[in-house]
């Protein structure tokens, strides 16, 4: 068992031991910055904001430019052009959230030509689009380090009017909030977390990781530091268990070729939110519930 | 410009353009944009998983369409729709990224149903697309009250009897369906660009439900018929130009309610 599951030279693989390290400490940053996104509803903009970084990291490559800055200073124009069409009520940032991702979308789609008329090197497209934390180079390393930091601590420092701007903007603004800036500074944090795991794990991982283990975590956290702890530790093993098993899937194939890490950190985080769905109800089903209908988000005690 | 070659994607293009137009008004003014961003990135996933098993890539497409119609609706009664719409698109995507890896995808062949190749679209492609297209149309118009009503109000349409989750369920489909006929032509990534910019732009334009609607479709017929003219000379990605333009036109819009709105009342009478 322990055989299969760990097949041999895993853990002294440097790019499997570099996986292991940055997929910890994105799914620490996503988890963390995914939990304030989905209590505000912002599920949209967090996942449109990495199609956003990456048409960023397109154009940088194009411009020969570092990616890691193609990829943060693109998610942060996206989302400060989101903030000036206007994200104040919900149906307008759908459309704000809407127009900035179709412009970049076709953006993308314009670099990602002239890249491909420019080298002669396939699978760019698909390596920029889906991304593979095998392919992470190791002078990054101490960039990313820096900028998660830099995630973490923003976030720290205004977790107090975030949570409440974020549970209940009325009480928040009767409080003295400004809501506005709170929200702009949320987006670029937010832009700066999408653009980091984007160039990471690549944009299908990042939404994954940003909104599938704080989903779960809400499910059943009952304070928001549980809810922080649950979804960092959810979205650490979800992406573990998927590099392990994307390791081993070379050998289970046995063609020489494997299924992509993100298939199965995907995997992992939709088992994760069927099992704590599970958990959850099994408790609905004990307490005598009113209907859905009728009870208030429970997170209105955490303010 | 209008040379034989060209017949199938001005023809292919404007069918698109009229469906997004339509179905982009109800997506903008029922807030489900990340649905119709989705949707057709599940569809994505279906043409890459029919490319490795050997069926025509429309099979796909719409399967998977449909599925992620249906897995959105059905995750939405657990949890928040914009939650339910992102685990099930990144569930999608990375069946593709799976399929994708499995088969020995051609590089042009992806990048081509990630961002449309309209002057690939044959002429035996053409009649599925126009059948489907009508049926999409027709599918509008039979829920276009209930539809209007649940979108603006759900309160007063669970009143007046309509059943909201149907309506909800049924609508989804016809987004799935209308994007996976739009994928092959305009791509998985700009279908979404079509659906909202011109749409949201029309919504500013005026209030009024059908002329909005007419309008919508007008935006995206000239948007489309724009960037299949600028493509042509150009030689860029036809994406590029339905991506930029369907922003641009919202923008346009915005500026000219802002203009309207700076003009001193008398002058309007």
């Amino acid at each position: 068992m322990v055989r299969f599951l760990f097949e041999p030279g895993l853990f002294s693989n440097d790019t499997v031991r570099t996986a292991l390290l940055l997929g910890a400490l994105v799914s620490i940053v996503s988890g963390v910055v995914g939990v304030f996104t989905v209590l505000r509803g912002q599920s949209f903009a967090g996942h449109a904001l990495t199609d956003v970084a990456t048409a960023g990291g397109a154009g940088a490559s194009l411009a020969a430019l570092s990616p890691l800055v193609g990829f943060i200073g693109g998610g942060v124009i996206g989302a400060g052009a989101m903030d000036a069409i206007g994200v104040q009520r919900v149906k307008d940032r759908d459309v704000a959230t809407g127009v900035v991702l179709g412009a970049a979308t076709g953006l993308s789609a314009l670099f990602l030509y002239l890249i491909t008329l420019q080298t002669t090197t396939t699978g760019s497209t698909q390596s920029i689009l889906f991304g593979s934390v095998f392919t992470v180079a190791p002078s990054t390393v101490p960039d990313v380090l820096v900028l998660s930091a830099v995630v973490l601590a923003g976030v720290t420092l205004i977790r107090r009017p975030l949570l409440m701007s974020s549970i209940s903007p009325e009480l928040a603004a009767a409080r003295g909030v400004r809501l506005r800036v709170v929200g702009l500074i949320f987006m670029v944090m937010l832009a700066a977390a999408v653009g980091l795991s984007a160039i990471v794990i690549g944009s299908i991982l990042s939404t994954a990781l940003l909104i599938g283990p704080p989903a779960s975590a809400l499910r059943v956290a009952s304070r928001l530091s549980h809810a922080l702890v649950l979804a960092c530790a959810l979205g650490v093993a979800a992406t573990w268990l998927g590099v392990v098993f994307a390791y081993d899937s070379y050998y289970w194939l046995g063609s020489g070729r494997g299924l992509p890490v993100s298939f199965f950190v995907v995997a992992d985080v939709a088992a994760e939110f069927v099992v704590v769905s599970l958990v959850a109800w099994r408790r609905r089903q004990r307490t005598t519930a009113l209907p859905e209908s009728l009870t208030v988000p429970e997170q209105v005690g955490w303010v | 410009m209008f040379s034989s070659f060209m017949t199938n994607a001005w023809l292919s293009g404007t069918i698109i353009a009229l469906l997004a137009g339509s179905v982009g008004f109800f997506v903008v003014l029922r807030g489900s944009a990340f649905a119709a961003h989705a949707i057709p990135n599940g569809a994505f996933a279906g043409a890459a998983g029919a490319n490795l098993i050997g069926v025509n890539p429309l099979v796909g497409l719409v399967v998977f369409a449909l599925g992620a119609a249906f897995g959105i609706s059905a995750l939405s009664r657990r949890t928040r729709s914009d939650v339910a719409t992102a685990l099930a698109l990144v569930m999608m995507l990375a069946l593709g990224a799976a399929f994708l890896a499995t088969s020995n995808a051609y590089e042009p062949a992806v990048n081509a149903l990630l961002f449309g190749e309209i002057l690939g679209v044959s002429s035996s492609e053409l009649l599925p697309v126009a059948l489907l297209a009508v049926v999409c149309v027709l599918g509008l118009s039979t829920l276009y009250r209930p539809l209007l009503l649940s979108s603006i109000s759900p309160e007063l349409a669970v009143a007046k009897g309509v059943n909201v989750r149907v309506i909800d369920v049924a609508f989804l489909v016809v987004v799935a369906l209308s994007s996976a006929l739009a994928v092959p032509v305009v791509g998985a990534l700009l279908t979404f660009s079509l659906m909202v910019g011109p749409p949201a732009a029309a919504r500013i334009v005026t209030s009024r439900p059908l002329r909005a609607l007419a309008l919508s479709v007008v935006f995206s017929v000239i948007t489309l018929w724009a960037a299949v003219a600028s493509s042509y000379w150009t030689n860029l990605p036809i994406g590029f130009f339905v991506g930029t333009m369907s922003a641009g036109v919202y923008l346009v819009a915005r500026g000219w309610s802002l203009a309207q709105s700076r003009r001193p009342r008398g002058a309007l009478a």
